[in-house]
């Protein structure tokens, strides 16, 4: 049995923004209530939250944990770990590990690592095909019967209009999550950042921003054909935000996520520190001020990490040869309270929507603070300044590009099922 | 004055006063070429690391040619050769290379960005050149001094750059250097080779236009720079070579739209006949020979100025290598040029 008392409570699920204790018994919460007035059994452990927001449990949509397979970047563990120190209660792993999650078996492996070794919960995600290859469609229902909440291509995006279509009729089917890494890959080969004067400056091969919005422009095409439910997955260009909030209107099941990188960092960021290369990569200053605007007006459904661990040794390169990808989960919080809430874009109420019950949604699930949920909570300081030192962080991977950067705000304190899986 | 930087990486940070001081500094290594005796003891003792990842002749031979010329070693790492084949990384070979205790590494790399990489690596004086489609500063240097000479000033000139703008360093040194001096760029090309977003990397205050026709693109041109048709750097479908010839080659016809007493560079290796034709290499503007025989001095001050130009008193090797001195300054047995 776990109190947590005297907090601010900040949940968008049932738009309560009080002072509330909240009792959570086994995994669950069991009662939220005005503070002093929850009776907790002799011997609770009590969390005193005084001074802190407690929101529901923030949730990842999207991040690579590399197990199994590239277990020098990130393992279950490691990941879970860093990803509890970011305040994140549950993550989706993405399938392109080695093997690709395309398979029941691979899916059960996951799990099981999860149940065995994770700090947090762990929702995988399936390939759309098998070996992400793009040609055949992977054992989908069966990865549903062994626990995956979406199924994805991501790394890349599903290879031809034809599978996607097949794709989404099936998903369509089995009410499953298509979460698209929209990339079109003839635009974007070779490419190691957003294509601009910068790139242009530093000689670095560029993709244009319709490497992605054309992607997204075919997808939500064959989601309205289909009446699948699609997901834009680490959205980053102001035209592919615009097919977004025009399917929106139009009343497709379309939805999106913009990560921390992109609402923070423009490509003229970008030097040849391989810190700074991503997929999609950092997009142009307009791009972001757009993404802004989407995070604000309601158009962007969730903030999503992308944690994408490399090992030193495949990040130490030329930066055109290194592997793309960040670390996100211990920076993300306190980048969406730097970006969004401290400079009053948003309200805190917003920022917490697009960690909790904006990924839930768009996973067809409920997520907030009422008797029934799971004892899952995220204890935040708005104003406890810190440096984020990567090398110690919790992941086995140093890719930062925020490395040394200081901020006013954290995840104070991770609450699992009713654990406490990290306190600062 | 003398210069700042430890590496020289790209032009594109140096302002006018560093980049007049590098060239300055080439003048009295010209002298040299023109000696009989043209060997220093200057840089006696020391080692130049000369790793080329990407293959190269002139610019390795040239820097190699600099090098010796001021009486220093060099160890070689040619591509072909090289450990990068094996699979080892970028960063080990260089590693291996500096525990051999080189005294300044020159390196050319495919990737953009490199030298810098490497730099961020080692404690040596890192020489970029050539990285990918980035810089290749000791080439725009060169090209300067070429221009210099022959024109008496590298200000307020018009440049017209012809070919593939987009895949070019030379293009970009070129632009960087002299951009700070108040030269104007026309570029011209395929418009597929000439990205809209060069007309920006000058950054504020330098002219920059995009121009389709060459024959507009050469009206009362003081320069003109024409590249080599890369086809090895190029990632999207390549065009004719009859078009490229009949839409972007330099001929006599059209070299008399520039002005008249304009000069014609190229940076080599040259594909007679495609972007420029024989007439008009062999004729009385083009500088093709002088750019290369100006590369070897810009490599020497280069070398000698990153070695040893900022320790000891800073005196100058050519004070000891006037032409009445130069048989002694060749005397290897001599200590007193040997400088640190």
């Amino acid at each position: 049995m776990l109190l947590v008392k005297n907090g601010r409570v900040i949940d968008p699920a049932t738009n309560t923004d009080a002072p509330r204790d909240i009792l959570i018994e086994g995994e669950k919460i069991v009662e939220v209530a005005q503070p002093e007035s929850v009776q907790a059994a002799p011997g609770a452990e009590v969390f005193d939250a005084t001074g802190l927001i407690v929101a529901p449990g923030f949730i990842d949509i999207h991040a690579h944990l590399r197990e199994p397979g590239q277990e020098s970047s990130e393992t279950i563990e490691t990941g879970t770990r860093a990803a509890a120190r970011g305040g994140f209660t549950a993550v989706c792993c993405m399938p392109n590990t080695k093997p690709v999650n395309d398979n029941a078996s691979v899916t059960r492996f996951i799990v099981d690592r999860a149940k065995a070794h994770g700090n947090v919960r762990v929702w995988p995600i399936g390939a759309a095909s098998v070996g992400s290859k793009g040609e055949a469609i992977a054992e989908i229902a069966a990865m549903k019967e062994a626990g995956i909440v979406a199924v994805s291509d991501d790394g890349k995006p599903i290879a031809t209009a034809k599978l996607a279509r097949q794709v989404m009729e099936y998903c369509r089917s089995l009410n499953l999550l298509v979460i698209e890494h929209a990339e079109d890959i003839s635009l974007a080969a070779g490419a190691a950042m957003r294509e601009g004067v910068t790139s242009t400056r530093l000689g670095l091969r560029g993709m244009p921003a319709a490497a992605e919005s054309v992607c997204v422009a075919r997808d939500v095409q064959l989601a309205e054909l289909t009446g699948a439910r699609l997901h834009v997955a680490h959205l980053s260009a102001k035209a592919s935000l615009e097919q977004v909030r025009s399917a929106k209107s139009r009343g497709l099941h379309v939805t999106c996520e913009v990560t921390p990188h992109h609402f923070t960092l423009i490509d003229e960021d970008v030097t040849y520190d391989s810190r700074f290369k991503m997929n999609p990569p950092l997009a142009a200053r307009e791009d972001r001020e757009a993404l802004l605007a989407g995070l604000v007006d309601g158009t962007v459904d969730a903030i999503a990490t992308d944690h994408a661990p490399h090992e030193p040794a495949l990040k130490d390169v030329e930066f055109d040869k290194a592997p793309f990808g960040v670390l996100g989960f211990e920076t993300a919080l306190s980048l969406g309270l730097e970006q969004l809430v401290h400079s009053g874009r948003i309200s805190l109420m917003r920022m917490v929507e697009l960690f909790t019950a904006g990924p839930a949604r768009v996973l067809g699930m409920e997520r907030g603070i009422a008797a029934g949920q799971p004892g899952d909570l995220t204890i935040i300081s708005l104003d406890h300044s810190w440096t984020y030192k990567v090398k110690e962080s919790a992941s086995k991977s140093r890719n930062s590009p925020f490395d040394g950067r200081t901020f006013k705000g954290a995840p104070m304190a991770t609450i699992v099922a009713g654990r406490v899986v990290h306190k600062r | 004055m003398t210069q700042r930087f430890r590496d020289l990486l790209a032009l594109e940070p140096l302002p006018a006063d560093e980049l007049t001081f590098l060239l300055d500094q080439s003048k009295p290594f010209q002298e040299i070429q023109r000696h009989p005796l043209k060997k220093l003891a200057t840089l006696r003792g020391k080692t130049v690391a000369l790793a080329f990842f990407e293959n190269s002749t002139r610019t390795r031979i040239s820097f190699g040619t600099a090098a010796s010329r001021l009486g220093a070693d060099t160890m070689n790492l040619q591509a072909e050769a090289s450990s990068l084949k094996k699979g080892e990384s970028l960063l080990d070979t260089v590693h291996t290379l500096d525990a051999m205790k080189p005294d300044c590494l020159v390196m050319r790399h495919a990737s953009s960005g490199a030298a810098d990489f490497v730099a961020q690596h080692l404690d040596i004086p890192v020489i970029n050149a050539g990285d990918g489609t980035h810089e290749h500063p000791s080439q725009g240097l060169l090209d300067a001094l070429t221009i210099r000479d022959r024109l008496g000033t590298i200000e307020n000139l018009n440049v017209t750059i012809l070919g593939d703008l987009q895949h070019s360093r030379v293009a970009r040194s070129n632009i960087h250097l002299l951009g700070k001096f108040g030269c104007r760029f026309t570029l011209c090309g395929p418009a597929m080779w000439v990205p809209r977003e060069l007309e920006k990397i000058g950054g504020a205050g330098v002219t920059i236009r995009r121009v389709f026709r060459i024959e507009e693109a050469l009206e009362g041109a003081d320069v003109a720079l024409v590249l080599r048709v890369q086809t090895e750097r190029q990632h999207e479908p390549s065009i004719s070579a009859e078009d490229y010839v009949l839409g972007y080659q330099l001929d006599a016809a059209r070299l008399r739209r520039a002005k008249p007493g304009a000069i014609i560079l190229h940076p080599g290796p040259m594909n007679r006949g495609i972007e420029i034709t024989p007439e008009v290499v062999d004729g009385p503007q083009s500088c093709v020979l002088e750019q290369v025989t100006n590369g070897v001095a810009v490599r020497m001050a280069l070398l000698f100025l990153l070695i040893s130009g900022t320790d000891e008193d800073g005196t100058h090797p050519m004070a000891e290598a006037a032409p009445e001195k130069s048989r002694r300054s060749t005397d290897e047995k001599d200590p007193s040029h040997a400088a640190r």
